[in-house]
């Protein structure tokens, strides 16, 4: 007896060896330690056996079960890590085949760049006001001091719909909105659509956009309006950006100046984009002039404020380094999908 | 305004400043500079020559050999002008000499005969024709005025040297359009001294009173008329000094008189005129308003219809000039004029402007009267005029003037306050400094208590109140001395819940997958019939512009959808598979009154073509634009009468009894109007209405803790029947415990008798406080199956 469970336990171990997968492993374990399997069928004959030899070879028959069990267990670990790798050497893919796609709208490169603004003025504590595209006469040219025989007030530069209304010129007349409806302390950038009577070409667009700027309160100055430009001219082109404030004249702000950055393509080196004088003018300002606070009911002597405004169509070409203004509204899927 | 360096030179001292610094200066100052051209910087080696002789070239009909005398040697030079004689003198430009444009000269062979330079042309001198003096042949060499040493470096001669400024000057400055002008500027922006031009006659004759007498019967259009008589007239061109600076200054040199006028124009900014004595009958000047209708021949040859608001210069029986625009052909300077009538008047900017727009014709004179000309200038200029005359030989100088000047204008001083100019830049200058500052600007200034009384010349009349004087103060003090500081109040940014709505909108739909296009807000009139809008839509009360840039941009668009079909078109042309764009913006609705603004509306707009882009794409797209930004409950209802769109395939967006919307395949029509042959998909949405139904409180719902039972079924209905129908009964029905209904599959076939189809559900039973039982659900979803069975005619399919 001793002798056949030694050579069951040879045999089943022999065939373990030489099997090769999960399957034929789970066979060795049902003809060796299933119900009807050969060890069971040694421990269902030990009925025969004499008291004292019982015990005996019920040991030796549990020592032939736990080493075939150890066998099985070993070689089932080696197979399974086997089949493991196997599996994972059929799956391997071309990595460099190009990724499912995504369809993800693009954001104008207009907005793009106006978002980027609007975040470093909200920064610096404006609110954002709005006005529509069709103002009045007075909103636009009258209430910001424009003198009544202004070129600008021309058919030849400026759309009409009658002698009262007009397509606004600026974002100004939203300035003088807000003065009317709110006391200072104001503080407000008026982004938008504005036309002027321009006929299409590469740096022209009858309809273009502007933002405007406007800070209303007491002891305000003009060393407050080159602080606040200075940050923000630093904040939309780097750190580096310098300004440069020349005198210059606008009917609804004095002092007035023009504003130049330092040229964000060569860092004021000379470059194509900056026509070789390192400066890239960007920027119309001043402090805003007392008749344009009187007529909105503001006290200049009380109050005084300062006013900015800027071209998002040229600052966002010159940014992207796009060369024509016609494709901001030519909307080709081609030039959107690149913002 | 173009400055020429070297004449400004003449009234103020800028030695020792480099161009660069002389730019950079002027620029902080004001003046803003759009170019500083330096002149005939490339010239090299052209000189003084003299003919000396002039042969036939043996073998080339068109050619001459010249034989020309360069002082140091004689050189043989051929050419084909045939303007030039002996005796000539000529600028010459020797063997490896250089033009102005960088043209390279060596010496060569024409036609077999050596060449040793060549004779300029004005335009090889850097001339362009539209300045070249009247006296010059645009096709032929330049011919000096006179003798001068031969071999003598010919920019020396002809004064093309030297730095041409030009000024961007701003309206409020016509001051500044003049020599003086702009050498009182470079007076306080450098710190030099100015020096005005020392005028005076050294010889008169005779008494003007005998030649002419000067009434003005509107002294309100013209508040001064000086005149000046000159005999001995000898009309020729005037010298190579005064041509260049007025070519400098980009004038044509025509002859002495006109070279003059003009000169002192550009000198002192007044404009003057003068007349034919000979041809102004009456000895008589009268400055009067036109008659309704009269006409009148402009030197230009023009005859010009007159109105009776229209300033005229007439004499005893005619017109001869049109006052402050442009002189009369009757009177004008010829070749042959003996004595002249010179008028330095002052006439008022807003009636020279009307004027000389209701005639379209704006002169260098009407355009200096309406920016503003000096009124206490007139007689200077008069007398300058007739200074440079008698030095250039040009004729003799009657004694005495008349000035008619009724009403004088005087300077006017103006309290300022330095406390306030310092509040105002956040400055702390001292009432010294800035004193200093308006006596560089020839202001005069007396104290007054805490405050100064400056006194204004009368060319500056934009000096008019105490923000004015901020303004100089800055300017000259200079902006970049001024402190960098924030301003010191608190203020709290950010946007406004409707702007952030409409960030959150156009976040979904990029996330979407839709491009964001920009378009005009002016379209055409014909987009409306593009759209098939009918006759009496309201899409049609539209707002027009008087002055459209053309019939395409001449009304506001009531709608974006024309524009976005118009972008998905233009891509479409180009070959681009497959669009999807948005737009947000303003449409614009007539109101009734129309001197009321027009209704701006904000609208959102989506349209799409191409592979595998279908109704339901659009549809889920804007269905996960009303989830996104809170509203829910929204209910797509067919539209079948939308003349833009396809009538099975359209519906109307409706959140209870809100029209919000419309969206749906556009209509082969309407494509074919866009010369597409394609599938279109296209909806337009209120976002006002959006504004006011955003939700943007978002709660937490519990995640589920009890287990769900899902059913499913399977209806045949007849195939006009809309899910809607059937979803609204599922709803309906349903009580509490129904969590979702999913349409999984919708069958037409075979398997299903013609005219109907299987439309199959899957629905969601959850409660949220127990494990529902079998029988719970049964009982519900067998009561749903039952209604619907009932009210829908349906069958359950097995």
């Amino acid at each position: 007896m001793k002798e056949q469970l030694q050579q069951t336990q040879n045999q089943a171990e022999s065939a373990i060896k030489d099997a090769h997968s999960m399957q034929e492993l789970q066979e060795i374990r049902v003809k060796y330690l299933g119900k009807k399997g050969e060890l069971t069928a040694a421990l269902r004959g030990m009925k025969d056996l004499s008291n004292e030899e019982r015990p005996k070879i019920g040991k030796i028959v549990n020592e032939v079960r736990a080493n075939i069990e150890n066998a099985l267990e070993t070689a089932m670990t080696e197979v399974k890590q086997k089949e493991k790798n196997i599996r994972l050497s059929n799956e391997t893919i071309d990595v460099t085949m190009p990724g499912k796609e995504v369809e993800i709208g693009h954001k104008h490169p207009l907005t793009g760049v106006l978002d980027e603004i609007k975040n470093i003025f909200i920064g610096m504590g404006f609110k954002i006001a709005e006005g529509p595209e069709v103002e009045t006469v007075y909103n636009n040219f009258d209430a910001l001091n424009a003198p009544k025989n202004h070129p600008a007030r021309g058919m030849s530069d400026t759309f009409y719909i009658n002698d009262e209304i007009l397509l606004r010129t600026q974002t100004s007349p939203v300035q003088i909105r807000t003065m009317k409806k709110a006391k200072p302390p104001i503080k407000v950038i008026s982004p938008g659509r504005c036309f002027r009577y321009d006929t299409p070409d590469a740096t022209h667009s009858p309809m273009f956009h502007q933002i405007e700027g406007l800070v209303i309160d007491k002891n305000i100055t003009m060393s407050d309006l080159k602080g606040t430009l200075n940050l923000f001219a630093k904040q939309l082109f780097g750190e580096n950006t310098k300004t440069k404030f020349r005198p210059h004249h606008f009917p609804f702000t004095e002092p007035s100046a023009e504003i130049d950055v330092t040229c964000f393509k060569c860092q004021g080196e000379g470059c194509r984009v900056c026509k070789g004088s390192g400066w890239i003018e960007i920027l119309g300002a001043g402090m805003v002039h007392p008749n344009v606070l009187r007529e909105c009911g503001i006290d200049p002597e009380e109050y005084s404020g300062f006013a900015f405004g800027m071209g998002l169509d040229r600052i966002t070409m010159l940014k992207y380094g796009v060369e024509d203004i016609r494709l901001f509204f030519e909307n080709d899927m081609r030039f959107i999908e690149q913002f | 305004m173009l400055v020429s360096l070297e004449w400004l030179k003449e009234y103020v001292n800028l030695d020792n400043i480099a161009v660069e610094d002389i730019r950079e200066g002027f620029i902080m100052s004001g003046s803003n500079i759009e170019t500083v051209e330096a002149i005939g910087e490339n010239i090299k080696k052209i000189v003084v020559g003299k003919i000396l002789e002039i042969e036939k070239h043996p073998d080339a009909k068109s050619l001459i050999v010249t034989q020309i005398d360069i002082g140091e040697e004689v050189i043989q030079i051929v050419t084909g002008a045939d303007n030039v004689k002996v005796g000539d003198y000529i600028p010459v430009i020797l063997n490896g000499g250089r033009l102005p444009d960088g043209t390279k000269i060596k010496k060569g062979k024409l036609r077999g005969i050596l060449s040793n330079g060549m004779m300029c042309s004005g335009q090889e001198l850097g001339i362009t024709d539209n300045l070249l003096p009247m006296n010059q042949n645009k096709e032929g060499i330049y011919i000096l005025d006179k003798e001068y040493p031969l071999g003598t470096d010919i920019q020396e001669i002809t004064g093309l040297k030297g730095h041409v400024i030009e000024f961007e000057i701003t309206p409020n400055r016509p001051d500044c359009l003049s020599m003086i002008g702009m050498a009182r500027e470079a007076q306080a922006t450098f710190n030099r001294e100015f020096k005005y031009p020392n005028v005076a006659l050294k010889e008169e004759h005779g008494d003007i009173k005998e030649y002419i007498s000067i009434d003005i019967e509107d002294t309100k259009l013209c508040d001064r008329y000086v005149g000046k008589v000159i005999t001995d007239v000898k009309i020729k061109p005037s010298p190579l000094w005064m041509q260049s600076r007025l070519m400098k200054a980009g004038v044509r040199p025509i002859n002495n008189i006109v070279d003059i006028t003009n000169y002192v124009m550009i000198e002192l900014g007044q404009p003057l005129h003068a007349f034919d004595l000979d041809y102004i009958e009456g000895n008589q000047i009268i400055v009067k308003k036109a008659k309704e209708g009269e006409m009148f021949k402009t030197l230009d040859e023009t005859e010009r219809k007159l109105d009776s608001n229209m300033l005229l210069i007439c004499d005893a029986k005619k017109a001869v000039a049109l006052a402050g625009v442009m002189g009369g052909e009757n009177s004008e300077v010829k070749d042959t004029t003996k004595t002249i009538f010179l008028e330095s008047a002052h006439f008022d900017g807003d009636h020279v402007r009307a004027t000389s727009k209701k005639l379209a014709l704006r002169t260098e004179a009407s355009s200096r009267f309406e920016k503003g000309v000096d009124p206490n200038v007139t007689l200077i200029a008069a007398n300058r005029a007739c200074q440079l005359i008698e030095e250039l030989g040009a004729g003799r100088i009657v004694k005495g003037n008349i000035d008619v000047y009724p009403n004088p204008v005087k300077e006017k001083g103006i309290e300022v306050r330095p406390t306030r100019i310092n509040k105002v830049l956040g400055t702390s200058l001292s009432t010294e400094e800035m004193k200093t500052i308006f006596e560089s600007l020839e202001f005069k200034v007396e104290n007054h208590g805490e405050n100064v009384i400056v006194t204004v010349p009368t060319f500056r009349h934009d000096m008019e109140t105490e923000v004015d004087f901020v303004e100089e103060v800055a300017r000259i003090y200079g902006f970049n001395n001024l402190d960098t500081t924030l301003p010191k109040s608190n203020s709290q940014g950010g946007k406004t819940i409707g702007q952030i709505l409409e960030d959150q909108a156009k976040f979904i739909l990029n996330a979407a997958g839709m491009n964001e296009i920009q378009t005009y807000s002016f379209v055409s009139p014909k987009s409306l019939d593009l759209l098939c809008f009918k006759e009496d839509s309201l899409m049609r009360n539209t707002i027009k512009l008087l002055n459209p840039l053309g019939e395409e941009n001449s009304i506001m668009r009531t709608t974006i959808m024309g524009n976005v079909l118009e972008v998905l078109a233009r891509n479409y042309n180009r070959n681009v598979e497959r669009a999807k764009a948005f737009e947000l913006g303003n449409t614009f609705i007539a109101q009734e009154d129309e001197k009321s603004l027009p209704l701006e509306k904000k609208a959102v707009t989506l349209g799409m073509y191409g592979k595998e882009v279908d109704f339901f794409e659009i549809k889920g797209i804007v269905e996960k634009l009303f989830e996104g930004l809170g509203i829910e409950d929204v209910a797509y209802i067919p539209e079948k009468n939308h003349p833009t769109f396809h009538p099975g395939r359209c519906a109307n967006i409706i959140y209870k009894d809100h029209l919000l919307g419309v969206f749906g395949e556009v209509h082969p029509d309407v494509a074919e109007n866009y010369g597409m042959n394609t599938r279109i998909y296209l909806g337009e949405i209120d976002f006002e209405l959006i504004l006011q139904l955003a939700k943007t409180d978002k709660f937490y719902k519990q995640l589920p803790k009890y287990p769900a039972m899902t059913r499913d079924f399977a209806l045949v209905v007849k195939d006009d029947i809309y899910v809607k129908q059937i979803e609204d009964i599922v709803k309906e029905n349903g009580g509490k415990i129904l969590e979702s209904i999913k349409l999984f599959d919708v069958y037409k076939g075979k398997q299903v008798e013609e005219g109907y189809k299987s439309v199959a559900y899957s629905l969601v039973y959850r409660s949220k406080d127990r494990t529902l039982t079998d029988e719970e659900v049964t009982k519900v979803h067998g009561k749903i199956i039952e209604e619907l069975e009932g009210k829908l005619d349906g069958t359950l399919r097995e």
